[in-house]
């Protein structure tokens, strides 16, 4: 199946929850924050959280910002 | 003298200058510049996470005791909303700066868009700092809004012009009740402290700092203007005058012997 993170396609082979998929794809583990489909999904929920073909998922994190 | 701390949303604060973590060269820099500066409110942004490369995290060089204030840097109120929404999701607590911009060339706020996320955010629970063009009319819907502070720019972002927008903050540090924060252009320590002469509560500075060749020293000056400044204010600086007025005495002695034709 296929999901888009951060605005591009990922072909994953097997289903994944949502903490598999930030400790694979993110290379910093802290301050990451997800939106799932447009839903913020706490920390908390991200192991319970099924990745579905065609999700779309936003890792973001904090940057220097004036 | 000994000055009132500054309070937003019921939190105290000593220093006066804020400081924006954009653009400095390294993250050494930015933690030291803090640490010369004082800083207690800073403020940071989000973006997506780069899957491709490591990123080093901003939030491990500022230190906890500071407030973060996330930069919403949005084009819409919607996106401004969102963007909130997502930093406070992060834990790190519910201080936003709501920025919106949808003009690429002068990057002036949009006071409109700013004033819709602000009622939103507010009603939410988030303790709002909206950044503005010096409007009365914007800031006193700001302050219906539920905003915790006004933020003013004085010039263009990023453009060192200093405070351009001089009398238009006037207006809004007399009528409005809130902490004014002068934030935007910004660019040497005599800019801050005009402002805070001027009676701002507060400045907020990224640029001329972090693109300083030693930011350190620049962020040690900015915190020693902005005192300076607010000492002033706080003396009752007198008002600007537009005739003479003689320092010393004209009459006495010296002009007794000067001849009266």
């Amino acid at each position: 199946m296929n999901i888009i993170i951060n605005g591009k396609s990922q072909a994953l082979t097997t289903a994944q929850n949502l903490s598999d998929i930030v400790s694979t794809f993110c290379k910093q583990s802290r301050h990451v924050i997800s939106e799932l489909n447009g839903a913020i999904i706490p920390p908390e929920q991200w192991s319970q959280t099924l990745l579905q073909d065609g999700d779309v998922l936003e890792l973001v994190t904090f940057v220097g910002g004036g | 003298m000994t000055d009132t701390p500054l309070v937003i949303a019921g939190k105290s604060f000593t220093s006066r200058f804020f400081l924006g973590t954009g653009k400095f060269k390294n993250k050494k820099d930015l933690s030291d510049s803090i640490a010369a500066g004082g800083s207690q409110i800073v403020t940071v942004a989000l973006r997506r996470i780069d899957l491709d490369h490591h990123e080093e995290n901003i939030l491990e060089h500022i230190p906890p005791h500071v407030t973060l204030l996330t930069n919403t840097s949005a084009r819409t109120a919607q996106e401004a909303v969102r963007i909130a929404r997502l930093a406070r999701a992060s834990g790190c607590g519910d201080w936003v700066k709501i920025e919106v911009i949808n003009d690429s060339k002068y990057l002036l706020p949009d006071n409109q868009e700013t004033i819709k996320a602000t009622e939103i955010l507010a009603a939410e629970g988030f303790v709002v700092l909206p950044y503005i063009s010096p409007d009365l009319y914007a800031a006193r819907a700001l302050v219906k809004a539920g905003a915790a502070t006004v933020m003013p720019l004085g010039s263009f972002i990023g453009s060192n012009q200093g405070i351009k927008t001089k009398e238009f903050i006037q207006v809004l540090i007399n009528e409005i009740e809130l902490p004014i924060v002068v934030d935007a252009g910004i660019g040497a320590p005599s800019d801050a402290a005009q402002a805070m002469e001027m009676g701002a509560d507060a400045v907020l500075v990224n640029t001329a700092v972090a693109t300083a060749q030693n930011p350190v020293v620049l962020a040690r000056a900015f915190a020693l203007a902005v005192e300076a400044g607010r000492l002033a204010y706080l003396s009752g600086l007198p008002l600007e005058r537009f005739i003479a007025n003689a320092s010393s005495p004209l009459t006495g002695f010296l002009y007794d012997d000067i001849p009266t034709n």
